[in-house]
């Protein structure tokens, strides 16, 4: 039942890529209705958790519920959107030609194009094309289109990296209006001190979920005044973390 | 299928290439240079009459192979690719959209180049010249489809322009322009006669000289078409939406 399920539950999820296993064996439960935070270091596998929740990975063993469907199910495909690393758009379409393809892909209303552009603050740039864009207003675009079909889940990829901290600020912003209108975000970002601006953190190293918390929770736990003073001290508590590895 | 998702991926590769006003020049006048450089080449020879109609199956075919499988590679390498195969559109559609735009590309540049072969390099047509325009522009559509079904077996730019030589260059070996495709050794001769460039060079012949009637022609533009049909189903079965 898609309406009380939670928004996210995988279940002992292993991926490997490669000869590599880069999660080993993740098992977590997001509920629905907050902007959650999937922080830790580059190469700690936090792509892969993301692409294996939008049903683009494919997965060594255990599950992924989305919504209450299996991650990758027909069903979910408006439902969920998706917002890569490197901004995925295309650089030689204007900002509006680029929202207008994805609306037709999303069978999306013609309304929901000045919508984006106005949440996402580029209602001035719609006419630009993307590849004379800066680097924050190409996040800008690429998070548009992931909001194009008003989905109650969003998955985005370090939105916020590279960004001024003006910009970051409007963005985490959205990201709270989003959720109070009922969606559920889940946001990467390897910057540690954008942990205070979620309602959950998930703190992820080396392939492994190391704490499931809330920012105030990951300060009391530790003791620790930062949040990255914090998460140093989370990952050296950690059992299977002492030596860097399991 | 879904006509909306397959004609909005076909207007907005489109798109992306009239932002591109050189691709389009150089895709629209280099088949022409190249005929006429050979034209120019043979001068007072014969031989421009004997392998000509064989150039225009040639240089179509390859330059619609190497622009479709970029364009489409670039799709995989941006992420865009990824994030529409997390949306409602299906493979086939995504296929399909790319073979459209690319086809009415080919239709333009297969207009220009025989125009410029017939009317400017003097190249004599025995046979219909619709009909030579009819095969020209599938054959450009074969270079299309096999571009889009060779990217998904490419993960570099590096691979992808190496898929040149593996791919285009034995059929041009065994097309029949270097050696006719009936003093072929047997084995080489069997292999051609499966290779769709043979066909298109073959049926390109068989109009200029007028040497077939239309209904062996119709059967060789079938052949064709058979391999468009082909590649464009083995690329969406190939494209596949959960990746390692």
């Amino acid at each position: 039942m898609p309406d009380t399920a939670p928004a996210i539950e995988c279940e002992s999820l292993r991926v490997r890529r490669g000869k590599k296993l880069v999660l080993h064996g993740i098992t977590v439960t997001v509920p629905c209705g907050q902007v959650v935070g999937l922080l830790g270091p580059s190469g700690g596998g936090k792509t892969t958790l993301m692409r294996s929740i939008v049903g683009v990975q494919r997965i060594a063993s255990g599950s992924v519920q989305v919504l209450g469907l299996p991650s990758g199910d027909a069903r979910l495909r408006r439902l969920v959107g998706y917002s890569t690393q490197a901004a995925s758009i295309y650089d030689d379409l204007t900002v509006r030609q680029n929202l207008s393809y994805f609306r037709s892909v999303l069978g999306a209303r013609a309304e929901d194009i000045d919508r984006v552009l106005q949440e996402t603050a580029l209602s001035d740039t719609a006419g630009q094309l993307v590849a004379t864009l800066s680097g924050g207003q190409r996040s800008r675009v690429s998070l548009a289109v992931a909001m194009l079909s008003s989905p109650p889940l969003l998955v985005l990829d370090e939105p916020t990296v590279g960004l001024d901290p003006v910009l970051r600020e409007d963005l985490w912003n959205l990201f709270h209006d989003l959720a109070r209108g009922g969606s559920t975000l889940l946001v990467s970002s390897h910057v540690m001190d954008e942990a205070t601006r979620c309602d959950r953190l998930l703190l992820m190293r080396d392939g492994d979920l190391v704490a499931d918390l809330t920012p105030s929770e990951l300060l009391a736990r530790t003791g620790a005044a930062t949040a990255e003073e914090a998460f140093l001290a989370i990952i050296r508590q950690h059992p299977k973390h002492r030596a860097g590895g399991s | 299928m879904n006509a909306r998702r397959t004609f909005a991926t076909a207007g907005r590769a489109l798109q992306q290439i009239r932002h591109d006003p050189r691709t389009v020049g150089l895709l629209l006048v280099v088949p022409s240079l190249l005929i006429g450089l050979i034209a120019w080449l043979f001068v007072d020879t014969p031989v421009f009459e004997q392998i000509g109609p064989a150039m225009l199956a040639l240089f179509p075919f390859t330059i619609m192979f190497l622009i479709t499988s970029i364009a489409t590679l670039r799709e995989r390498r941006t992420g865009t690719l990824e994030r529409l195969l997390t949306m409602p559109i299906r493979q086939l559609e995504f296929i399909l959209g790319y073979a459209i735009a690319f086809s009415l590309l080919a239709l333009l540049q297969a207009a220009v180049t025989v125009s410029f072969a017939v009317w400017v390099c003097g190249l004599t047509i025995e046979g219909s010249l619709w009909l030579l325009f009819a095969i020209a522009v599938v054959d450009a559509i074969l270079g299309t489809t096999l571009g889009l079904l060779a990217s998904a077996f490419a993960r570099t730019e590096f691979q992808v322009v190496q898929f040149m030589p593996a791919l285009i260059f034995p059929q041009i070996l065994l097309g029949g322009i270097f050696l006719p495709r009936d003093q072929l050794p047997d084995f080489l001769h069997f292999i051609s006669d499966w290779l769709p460039l043979s066909h298109a060079i073959d049926a390109l012949n068989a109009v200029a000289t007028g040497s077939h009637d239309a209904a062996w022609i119709g059967v060789e533009l079938l052949i064709i078409a058979a391999f468009i049909v082909g590649f464009i189903v083995l690329g969406a079965i190939t494209l596949r939406r959960r990746t390692p």
